[in-house]
């Protein structure tokens, strides 16, 4: 009776309310004994790849919460393990994150029993990929760009200063075409990277976010992708088939994550990267806690100790990545440097585009294209189409 | 029925002849008074497997496809819809589908045109220890880990992997080049072209196909032959008109593998090729990654579709007369 007087708005927000306050935990119980956690390859180190990297065996001997890692190589890849289930939190990023909120395949988090919030970059505290409604549903991991990697025996001493290089064709300084010599990521995010190209080079266009198009701009954005095909003669979707490829296939130049630059570097092959002149696609990762969580305790452990311990500095420097604590930076709790973090890009964060997720209702024009078109579209580019 | 206890008493008022039935006895004796029932036991765990596990899982594949995606979260809805299956006729999607038959016939061809002479040679002409050799080349292959065959293939048909040093090495590079400068099924190196995929797609199910037809050569009888010399053919004439038609079902046999096989792949297709999608991989990458289960569970049911019309055409041929 009650119910039928109150609006369908109220129903809904008195809904939410009270499910944000059954799912939020009010204190740290005792830890499960295990963490099972969904991350981007590269994330989650333990010694095993470079023993100087290392941010999980002290976690698990101070916790006992052993962790287990699955890694996923998309966005899309993260969603839909999410989706399947079994799995306490993932490292999602802008354009993932918002799709596990709706989805209801994540939790609200109760930041206060995190010691160390406080000291989380103010930037980020109420970033709008993972704060809905005032509901904070995790906490950040990291943040960083997609940068341009080039071989540097190709470019000799013209590194590349814009993305031309992966988008038309041209001579490289090396006397021959990057045709067949340049990569792109095959997530079809990447439909953003060519907005972000168009966004500089064809301002008439008038795009203004490269995750929020209309139907034109999104038109001109495939276009030039179908362009790019005709360039490229892999999209890269393994970041490790990626080094190999810039090993043994002579590519010269494509997007790719700091990740990968910094592995190829320490094992002596010659590139570098740039953050172009068109600016750069970036991603800022949070730590999200799985609506059906069984680890819940952990989880909370985990967090704090993302934040906490030499996880920022340490990752910063293995990924070409960026600390969500500031302090990380300088207070030396790992291998980080404010010089290191200066390199990483930590005082460009406004000029990165971070991944979010297109949606139909978009914030600077009245519709875009949402999501699921980039997905089937982006297919057909790579198929030829 | 009685108890024990009963039989007991029974056996102690009547003099008989026998011992007092156990309870294996009297199941013999069912058996025996009807034997339809020892069959059906028999027969039913593999039935139950057949039909659960097999035409089960399919029967819940294909009710997938029925059901949709919320296409921002990215969660299934699980009504009736005809949406998915429209969506899986899409130009783009009928690419792949197109470009997946395609590869499965090219490689079939490939597969039967290499593997005819080898399996000529070991089932007419190698004796003994040769025969032996055979087997050993044509299995061994088979028995390391495809993961690591086909990254090594990677490395070889690599811009600066063995094929192209040794084609330099040789004066054979212009050739290559050539090669790789054909349209479709060219590009950039033999690992980032279909040609590259077609190879390794042949390397891997060719022995799919040498043993089934090296099976048809062996059952055509030396008297045929001697048949069709006595009445003057020729030994071409022989071949076409003899070995040929009498193998020919051996050859689709190993065609229904290596097509099948390839139809569902999807691992070479993305290590080595030009990471245009074939089904295997759109499957993949739709339930694995896109958690698009409908689509992907439309897109799982064209290659049975396509191995079922195929199998039709195969029978038709006699591929399955030697069962």
């Amino acid at each position: 009776m009650i119910a039928r007087k109150l609006t369908a708005g109220t129903a809904i927000a008195l809904l939410l309310t009270a499910q944000t306050g059954l799912a939020q935990i009010t204190e740290v119980g005792a830890p499960e004994g295990q963490l099972n956690i969904v991350a981007w390859p590269g994330y989650i180190e333990r010694g095993e790849t470079m023993a100087e990297f290392d941010w999980v065996t002290k976690f698990e001997e101070a916790s006992g919460c052993r962790v287990n890692v699955k890694t996923a190589n998309t966005s899309d890849e993260m969603v839909a393990l999410m989706n399947e289930g079994g799995f306490d939190v993932v490292t999602a990023s802008g354009d993932a994150s918002l799709r596990l909120v709706a989805g209801k395949r994540v939790q609200p988090v109760n930041v206060d029993l995190i010691p160390s919030w406080p000291t989380v970059d103010e930037r980020l505290k109420q970033a709008p990929w993972y704060v809905v409604d005032g509901v904070h549903y995790g906490v950040p991991y990291q943040w960083g760009p997609n940068v341009l990697m080039y071989n540097t025996e190709v470019f000799g001493d013209q590194p590349p200063t814009s993305w031309n290089v992966v988008f038309e064709e041209m001579t490289l300084p090396d006397g021959k075409s990057n045709r067949g010599r340049v990569q792109a990521y095959d997530g079809p995010i990447h439909v953003a990277d060519a907005a972000q190209y168009l966004m500089h080079h064809r301002p008439e266009l008038g795009i203004t976010s490269p995750y929020e198009l209309n139907d034109d701009q999104y038109k001109a954005a495939l276009d030039l992708l179908r362009q790019q095909r005709q360039l490229v003669s892999r999209y890269w979707h393994d970041a490790f088939i990626q080094m190999d490829d810039f090993k043994n296939e002579g590519m010269a130049a494509s997007g790719t994550w700091p990740f990968q630059v910094n592995l190829l570097q320490a094992d002596g092959v010659p590139v570098a990267s740039v953050i172009p002149v068109e600016g750069a696609t970036g991603w800022a990762d949070t730590t999200m806690l799985h609506a059906e969580a069984e680890n819940v305790n952990c989880a909370y452990l985990w967090m704090e100790h993302t934040l906490a311990s030499n996880l920022q500095a340490d990752l910063s420097v293995w990924f070409g990545a960026n600390p969500v604590v500031p302090a990380a930076c300088t207070d030396g709790r790992g291998m980080q440097t404010a010089e290191g973090c200066t390199k990483n890009g930590f005082d460009d964060f406004d000029k990165i585009r971070f991944w979010t997720t297109p949606v139909t209702r978009c914030a600077s024009q009245g519709e875009c294209v949402p999501y699921y078109r980039w997905v089937s579209d982006y297919i057909g580019v790579i198929g030829g189409r | 029925m009685s108890t024990p206890a009963a039989t007991a008493r029974a056996g102690a008022a009547l003099p008989v002849l026998l011992a007092p039935r156990g309870a294996g006895d009297r199941l013999t004796a069912l058996f025996w008074r009807r034997p339809g029932l020892l069959a059906a036991l028999l027969v039913a765990p593999p039935l139950l497997w057949l039909a659960v596990v097999y035409l089960g899982s399919l029967a819940a594949l294909l009710l997938q496809s029925f059901y949709s995606i919320d296409e921002f979260s990215g969660l299934v809805q699980r009504d009736f819809t005809l949406k998915t299956w429209a969506e899986l006729f899409s130009p783009a999607n009928l690419d792949i589908i197109l470009r997946t038959v395609t590869m499965a016939a090219a490689v079939t061809l490939g597969a039967a045109v290499l593997a005819f002479p080898i399996a000529y040679f070991a089932a007419r002409h190698a004796r003994g220890r040769w025969k032996a050799l055979f087997y050993l080349g044509v299995m061994l292959p088979l028995w390391s880990s495809y993961l690591v065959k086909v990254y090594a293939w990677k490395l070889i048909l690599a811009r600066e992997g063995i094929v192209t040093w040794a084609a330099e090495g040789v004066g054979a590079s212009a050739v290559l080049n050539a090669v790789l400068a054909l349209p479709v099924i060219g590009g950039n190196s033999l690992s980032t072209s279909y040609l590259g995929t077609w190879l390794v797609f042949l390397y891997v199910w060719l022995p799919y196909m040498i043993l089934p037809m090296q099976a048809a050569l062996e059952r055509v009888p030396a008297s045929m032959l001697e048949a069709a010399a006595d009445l003057g053919a020729s030994r071409w004439q022989a071949f076409r008109s003899v070995i040929l038609p009498l193998a020919l079902p051996g050859v689709i046999a190993g065609s229904i593998f290596t097509f099948s096989l390839t139809l569902g792949d999807y691992i070479i297709p993305q290590i080595v090729g030009t990471s245009a999608r074939f089904i295997g991989q759109a499957v993949y990458q739709l339930q694995g990654t896109a958690g698009n289960v409908p689509l992907a569970a439309a897109f799982a049911v064209v290659p049975i579709v396509i191995m079922l019309v195929y199998l039709r055409i195969a029978r038709r041929m006699g591929a399955f007369d030697a069962l």
